[in-house]
């Protein structure tokens, strides 16, 4: 594998204000890549940087080992050969689906152009479609129309700016898996932009979680919910809680769950091995992590429960206060109110050093993907 | 602009009014008032339609020997002229002012609307006095020169005429194509360079068959425009159907003939309604979302420099020029033209609009209360002929209306000599009655598009919600209706009132004797070359025209 795209150290500006600042990651031929971030991270800004509709203050963009972007320079938006699939689609609602497909094509020899329109068209299974308008088309529909208009140049790199976002909840999840086939089929190197995390797991296979203009982890979907980089990311990505604990002997740490032994957690923003003894750190605990144990000596007080068909989502008051998730098989159907046996069942655990901020501890949040 | 078809209210049943008129008895007026009123419009229509039936007579021969050949090829000549000008003008200006950020394009965005508020016959003739042998132009060349000039563009003709209405009616082009343009957004030109087109293909290929349909509705109404222009043919003395129309009727005495010329003039306009009519349907398909962003791109260099030169010296002719020499003038002719006379003038002008503008809004109000009650197809289609008037050119009203007063009168005259063996007169003919009736017809789609616009926003929930918390009838009108319609109903008097100021031909033909307003006066001095002292009911107009356009302004944003 070769390196497609390199963003070295990136920095935009609106005015005065500052979108993103030294931001940089790459991506390998046949990856897709996604960032992932809420709404106003300045995500979107970085995939016009790349398609060349904005220009850099600082840094570099290179695409196949040459530079197309930095300070001094852009190569307009037209000789890059990079796809985009908008956000609203932008179909041009003047030309049939046919016609919106072959628009990137006015170079190419008419047969071939035809011939690409038409194996476009299979692949995005609308070949009945072929001289109907956007207006008579269906969002999902309209969504693989861009997506195919985008694809049929052949770009060498294709952008996705929110391509789901518009759709509803069942339809996303479906295109999603679409989108990813055909993507992997035709081996195309991908970047999505997006808020939703389900989205970005699966489509992605390198996603960078992004915020106040900063890629806070580019890492892939399974490293950043179970070795996120920071604070930010564990909360991010996923659902879970901090509880407090103490580092004891032998690098050994004792929390109102149990013991954890050395080699089931790490520490995340730091390098160290063993804590220094007796310092208080934080252990993110996710709702798998707790199971149900009729029992257990911990006995927890129900608060609140979600039912979520195979299982239930129990929120749970510890002895000393704290509240923990648990996600638990829902044939043990507890009442609001019920106590409930849990046992802390995890192979592998994330710790923080203690938070300055006190909001932090045990705060306990939802997921953006709810 | 944007929800321009009539034929798509909010809801399309038919239910009987659930809203505030129970009354069982006033639901069949209601019922009726849209006919009513577009039978206003077809009589003129279909009196002016029946005397291509009517058997030739002297006066219509003659002119069919002697000047329909010329009306023909005058307006055909004209119509492709001020089409092609306004196309050109209007589409590019649009493009740079929506697309492009070049120095001052945020003010010449809405300044290039200003034009709209000098009527078209001002526009003439400050041009010729302008360019007159006479003129100021032609007398400091040959001073500065010291001798007689080789050669000069003559202005009296074809082209002046073209250069004079292209000025006057390029911004609706420029208008609709310019929201063309907005609505389309960066965006779609960013689709077409991510797929390797550069900026001026992504024009040629995207945003101009896009903005197709809104450009050909422009066009359609600046051609409405030129068909039904009387003031500054007659000033350049370029003799197309309206001028016909009016020599036929008060220099040849022969209203027939009026009404034969008048019947060809309203089949060509018949064509350009309908082709109008399809543009704006096709619009409504090629709606897209306004784009959030409106950030433009920027121009460098020499690009910029030429494309604001373009917008200024476009501007400069079109509106600062007239409006420096008319200004020139009145302080000149200020002295003579400000006396009593000006004043009675200016008094019958506001009148006139006034009671036009208070008749015009109220017609407009009930067919707007009608079509919300009933939004059945013959209702529908009703309003819509109803508020076809502004397709009419006003020569053509003035004939079919006079016509059928004309009719009445006598039937009335003979009925009255025949019981009391006594003459009465004309009763109706002359006075002011037909002039607000004929005014009322031709302006009522000005008033009633943004009434009706303000009304879409009253849903059908709404009243519902204000009779849950126990409200109904007239405190339904008074405390939900009337704030909501308010600034709908002001926009509309104001344009009307505005239009009926400017009017020409209408007021020309249909007024009792002597009884001239500001425009007619501006005809009158004009047909005898004397631009000064016209100047000041010029300028009296174009400050009442700037009010629309401050309006128009207001709504465009910048």
């Amino acid at each position: 594998m070769s390196t497609l795209l390199k963003i070295n150290q990136i920095q935009h500006c609106y005015g005065n204000h500052k979108t993103f600042d030294d931001l940089s990651f790459d991506l390998q031929k046949g990856e897709i890549g996604c960032l992932l971030g809420p709404s106003g991270c300045g995500k979107t800004t970085v995939l016009r940087c790349i398609a060349g509709f904005e220009s850099l203050t600082a840094g570099q963009i290179s695409l196949n080992g040459v530079a197309v972007s930095d300070s001094h320079f852009s190569l307009p938006p037209e000789q890059r050969r990079i796809g985009m699939v908008f956000q609203d689609y932008a179909l041009f609602p003047h030309l049939t689906v046919a016609e919106n497909i072959g628009f990137g094509l006015h170079r190419s020899p008419t047969q071939e152009r035809k011939q690409r329109v038409i194996d476009m068209l299979k692949t995005i299974g609308l070949i009945e479609a072929a001289d109907r308008y956007p207006h008579e088309l269906s969002g999902g529909q309209q969504q693989r129309v861009a997506l195919a208009r985008a694809l049929a140049p052949r770009p060498d790199l294709l952008l996705l700016d929110e391509p789901f976002s518009n759709l509803d909840i069942t339809l996303r999840e479906r295109l999603s898996q679409e989108v990813r086939e055909i993507l992997k089929n035709q081996q195309i190197t991908a970047i999505l932009v997006t808020h939703d995390q389900g989205e970005a797991f699966s489509v992605a296979d390198m996603i960078g979680v992004m915020h106040q203009g900063k890629i806070m982890q580019w890492d892939t979907a399974y490293n950043l919910y179970h070795r996120p980089a920071n604070r930010f990311v564990a909360n991010f990505i996923g659902q879970g809680v901090f509880l407090p604990g103490k580092v004891l002997d032998l690098g050994m740490i004792e929390m109102e769950l149990g013991v954890l032994s050395k080699d089931i957690y790490h520490h995340c923003e730091s390098d160290q091995e063993i804590c220094p003894i007796g310092s208080e750190v934080e252990i993110l605990i996710r709702p798998d992590d707790i199971v149900y144990c009729p029992e257990s000596s911990t006995q927890a007080l129900i608060t609140h429960k979600a039912f979520r068909g195979a299982e239930i989502l129990y929120t749970l008051k510890l002895a000393s206060g704290m509240t923990v998730l648990s996600l638990i098989p829902s044939h043990h159907d507890h009442a609001i109110g019920e106590k409930l046996g849990i046992r802390l069942e995890a192979d592998h655990v994330v710790i923080f050093s203690k938070a300055l901020l006190t909001y932090h501890s045990n705060s306990q949040f939802s997921a953006w993907s709810e | 602009m944007k929800n321009e078809n009539y034929f798509t209210k909010g809801d399309k049943t038919v239910d009987p009014p659930q809203t505030f008129f129970h009354l069982k008895g006033a639901a069949n007026i209601w019922r009726i008032i849209p006919f009513l009123i577009a039978a206003l419009i077809l009589i003129p229509i279909a009196v002016v339609f029946s005397s291509v039936f009517m058997p030739a007579n002297d006066v219509w021969q003659h002119l069919v020997e002697t000047t329909l050949l010329t009306l023909l090829i005058n307006t055909f000549w004209l119509a492709l002229g001020v089409l092609t000008g306004s196309a050109l003008l209007g589409v590019s200006l649009a493009w740079f002012t929506a697309v492009y950020e070049f120095p001052g394009s945020r003010f010449f965005s809405w300044a290039l609307l200003l034009p709209l508020a000098i009527p078209a016959y001002v526009t003439a003739f400050v041009v010729l006095g302008l360019f007159d042998y006479t003129g100021p132009i032609q007398t400091n060349l040959r001073t500065w020169l010291g001798t007689e000039l080789p050669w000069f563009p003559d202005l009296y003709g074809r082209s002046g005429v073209i250069l004079v209405m292209t000025l006057a009616f390029y911004p609706y082009v420029y208008l609709m194509a310019r929201n063309a343009f907005l609505t389309q957004g960066k965006r779609l030109l960013e689709v077409a360079q991510s797929l390797g087109l550069n900026q001026r293909q992504g024009f040629f290929k995207v945003s101009l068959p896009m903005a197709r349909p809104w450009i050909a509705g422009g066009l359609m109404l600046t051609l409405m425009e030129t068909l039904a222009d009387f003031g500054t043919v007659a000033i350049f003395n370029y003799d197309t159907f309206t001028t016909a129309i009016y020599k036929a009727w008060f220099g040849l005495f022969s209203l027939p003939a009026a009404s034969q010329l008048a019947s060809l003039l309203i089949l060509i306009v018949f064509v350009v309604i309908i082709a109008e009519q399809q543009f704006r349907i096709r619009m409504r398909y090629a709606e897209t979302k306004r784009s959030a962003r409106v950030d433009r791109i920027a121009l460098s260099g020499w690009r910029s420099s030429a494309v604001a030169c373009f917008a200024a010296s476009v501007l400069f002719l079109a509106f600062i020029l007239p409006i420096i020499q008319l200004s020139i003038w009145a302080i000149q002719s200020l002295m003579e033209s400000f006396d009593q006379r000006y004043f009675e003038f200016l008094f019958h002008s506001v009148l006139l609009s006034a009671a036009a503008t208070l008749i015009t809004c109220f017609a407009a109000l009930l067919l707007v209360y009608a079509a919300r009650l009933y939004s059945d197809t013959t209702t529908r289609i009703a309003v819509r002929i109803a508020t076809i008037g502004y397709a009419l050119p006003g020569a053509v009203l003035a004939v079919g209306i006079f016509i059928p007063v004309v009719w009445v009168d006598d039937l009335l005259n003979a009925w009255w000599l025949k019981l009391f063996q006594v003459e009465i007169g004309f009763l109706i003919q002359g006075t002011l009655g037909v002039m607000l009736i004929a005014y009322m017809t031709r302006f009522l789609a000005v008033g009633h598009y943004p009434i009706d616009s303000a009304m879409q926003r009253i849903t059908r929930n709404i009243d519902e919600a204000a009779m849950g918390f126990g409200l109904t009838g007239w405190s339904i009108l008074r405390r939900i209706h009337l704030p909501i319609l308010k600034t709908g109903i002001f926009t509309a008097a104001a344009l009307v009132f505005v239009d009926v100021m400017k009017e020409m031909p209408i007021t020309l033909m249909t007024r009792p004797f002597g009884w001239d307003t500001l425009a007619v006066r501006i005809f009158a001095l004009t047909s005898e070359g004397e631009w000064e002292h016209a100047a000041l009911p010029a300028v009296t107009l174009v400050m009442a025209g700037l009010v629309p356009i401050i309006l128009l302004m207001r709504q465009t944003d910048k």
